[in-house]
């Protein structure tokens, strides 16, 4: 049977300000079934790293959950105390950060670092500890863990330190790992080992959530995705559904900005106009302003996401419900 | 590393070396004769001549210096004028007093500026963070006599808990060791709160929120390890000016260190005591700066590659 890893259900994220407050994760529901890899696609400020952060519990103050649930492996995160939630991260849910180069602490040796975790989470004999580090580093690919094992982080690479934080992120076996942004920071060619690698991390009773605002990522990683818009899930699918036949405007054009680098086009495909700002959303859908066949009923009226086949949701008012 | 201090000492004896022979020629510079002032207005000039014979007094200004130098490698820095006695002697027992002191205040001022500096920085806007900062503004800006009088008000005449002045024991120390230290902790927690406030905002604070750490846990093991740096250069500094005399401190509860030595050897242009603390402070400071370099050496693991 299939059961589900992690469970967004209308999560609300919420950010006060002096000009009113901003919600960069807007009513999110999201599943991460057992044996699975999701992705969430979207431009930078979709809230796609919120929705992360959230599931982390380490959404920077001022910015809170104001409503949703959330719940790993059938426990409700939002219920659980700082301590608890302490004793969660690293051990059964673990992040893997954007940022290679500046995501591990720079005087602290890199093999102490991944020790850290298991100090934190196990009863393993610190005679025992070296060993598992040096273990896990030769799984994520590290070559001559015995003398990495004693570098500090500006000795490394930019890949050998993603491989680092891989590590960490999975020394522990936790249920789930989120990968924020896991290549974006490196070199094409150590992308596709770090992707390699990653594909390799899911095991039958454990997830994983991939966010990325690169399509190529996610069709190397993901089994399903979600992609998000300004806050919202604009529509949700599995992988092949979605590049076969993406139905949202905005995932169209996410397409299509892709696709015209590989059909050689002259003219670039681009989405017209920017992102709107978070304060200023319309009422109606996030997208209408962008979209070629926005009407007066988007501007005014948001869009419910409606089952437009099998596992695939869209939110968008041109949409007709399968079947009808 | 090792290459490396070597080389940093080497350049604090050429610094020093400049600085004794700066010192040395500006005492000769400055117009009046030091003999006759400490022979009285009413000394025979054919004796003031003599004795600056005696002195030494009338050679060239290198020869002078010459033999100072060489005499200083052997550890006799002259004869003070004013007081008769071997100017390391004096400047010993003179010594065993500042460092005390200097000590004293340097752990009161660590302790208290870090502790209020992580406290604020752990709630940023917070009741500690504004208090200690509110406190610590008073540190920075009240002056030494000011703090060193209050205390003698407070804790020796009012309540007779502490001894008004003179250090007979340790409890002589305490008030001048927190009139002295008063301000470093000032500089330290202020110094301490806005380098961890910078650092909290940094990615690896996020990866180990991420490996399960409690926010004390990340403040202290992280966080503070990394705001150590600039920390340890303005201790290492602030040490260093403590420790080459706390003149207003010593004057105030009467103790009988360095500072208050120079001062005597100004006011009685007792040039040997003059140049033996002045050459003094100078190696202190040269040292304070060469303990602050091998400590960054060792917490910082970017320069130890780089040299």
């Amino acid at each position: 049977m299939e059961h589900n890893i992690l469970e967004i259900d209308h999560l609300h994220v919420v950010f006060p300000s002096s000009k009113g407050e901003t919600s960069p994760v807007n009513d999110v529901s999201l599943r991460v079934p057992a044996g699975k890899t999701v992705g969430i696609v979207g431009e930078s400020g979709c809230g796609k790293s919120m929705t992360a952060r959230a599931v982390m519990g380490l959404i920077h103050a001022p910015g809170r959950i104001t409503e949703g649930e959330i719940r790993l492996c059938g426990r409700d995160l939002r219920k659980l105390s700082e301590k608890e939630y302490c004793s969660l991260r690293g051990s059964e849910v673990s992040m893997i950060f954007q940022e290679p180069m500046t995501s591990l602490n720079p005087v602290m040796k890199a093999g102490h670092q991944v020790e850290e975790v298991l100090r934190l989470h196990t009863d393993i004999p610190e005679s025992e500890l070296k060993q598992r580090v040096i273990d896990i580093f030769r799984a994520v690919g590290i070559t001559e863990p015995e003398k990495r094992y004693n570098c500090y982080p500006h000795e490394l690479s930019g890949g050998l330190r993603q491989r680092v934080i891989i590590a960490m992120a999975m020394i522990c076996r936790p249920r789930l790992m989120i990968a924020d942004e896991p290549t974006t920071a490196l070199d094409v060619t150590v992308q596709a080992q770090i992707l390699r690698l990653m594909k390799d991390l899911v095991s039958d009773d454990t997830g994983l959530l991939v966010i990325s605002h690169d399509l190529g990522v996610i069709a190397k990683l993901c089994d399903y995705v979600y992609v998000m818009y300004a806050g919202r899930i604009v529509e949700e699918s599995d992988i092949f559904t979605l590049f076969d036949d993406p139905q949202h405007p905005y995932t169209k054009g996410l397409m299509d900005a892709v696709g015209s680098l590989r059909r050689d086009a002259e003219v670039l495909s681009t989405i017209p106009g920017v992102v709107p700002s978070l304060a200023h959303l319309p009422a109606g859908c996030s997208f209408c302003l962008r979209c070629e066949n926005g009407s007066d009923r988007c501007e005014k009226e948001l869009p419910g996401l409606i089952q437009t086949g099998p596992g695939h949701k869209v939110r968008c008012h041109l949409m007709k419900e399968a079947g009808q | 590393m090792i290459r490396n201090i070597c080389r940093r000492l080497g350049e604090s004896v050429i610094v020093l070396l400049g600085v004794a022979l700066m010192i040395f020629v500006m005492l000769r510079i400055v117009p009046g004769n030091p003999v006759a002032t400490m022979m009285g207005e009413h000394a025979d000039l054919a004796v003031i001549e003599r004795m600056t014979a005696e002195l030494g007094l009338d050679q060239p200004v290198y020869i002078q210096f010459i033999r100072y130098i060489t005499g200083a490698l052997k550890g006799d820095f002259g004869t003070s004028y004013s007081l008769g006695k071997p100017v390391s002697f004096l400047m010993g027992t003179a010594f065993g007093n500042t460092l005390k002191l200097a000590l004293f205040a340097a752990l009161f001022a660590w302790a208290l500026g870090i502790a209020c500096g992580i406290s604020a920085a752990a709630r940023k806007n917070g009741l500690a963070d504004h208090l200690f900062m509110g406190v610590s503004l008073m540190g920075v800006s009240m002056p030494i006599f000011m703090v060193a009088m209050l205390l003698q008000y407070v804790f020796a005449y009012h309540l007779h808990w502490l001894p008004i002045s003179g250090i007979n024991d340790w409890r002589g120390f305490l008030l001048p060791a927190v009139a002295l230290g008063w301000n470093s902790a000032g500089s330290i927690s202020r110094l301490v709160r806005s380098t961890l406030l910078d650092i909290l905002q940094e990615d690896y604070i996020d990866t180990a929120r991420g490996k399960g750490r409690t926010q004390a846990g990340v403040l202290i093991f992280h966080a503070f390890r990394n705001a150590l740096l600039p920390v340890i250069t303005m201790m290492a500094l602030q040490f260093s000016s403590l420790l080459s005399g706390a003149v207003i401190t010593e004057t105030v509860f009467s103790i009988n260190g360095i500072g208050r030595l120079a001062v005597q050897a100004i006011a009685g242009r007792d040039i040997p005591l003059l140049e033996g603390t002045a050459l003094f402070t100078t190696l202190v400071v040269i040292l304070g700066n060469l303990a602050a370099d091998c400590l960054y050496d060792i917490l910082d693991p970017r320069i130890r590659k780089e040299v």
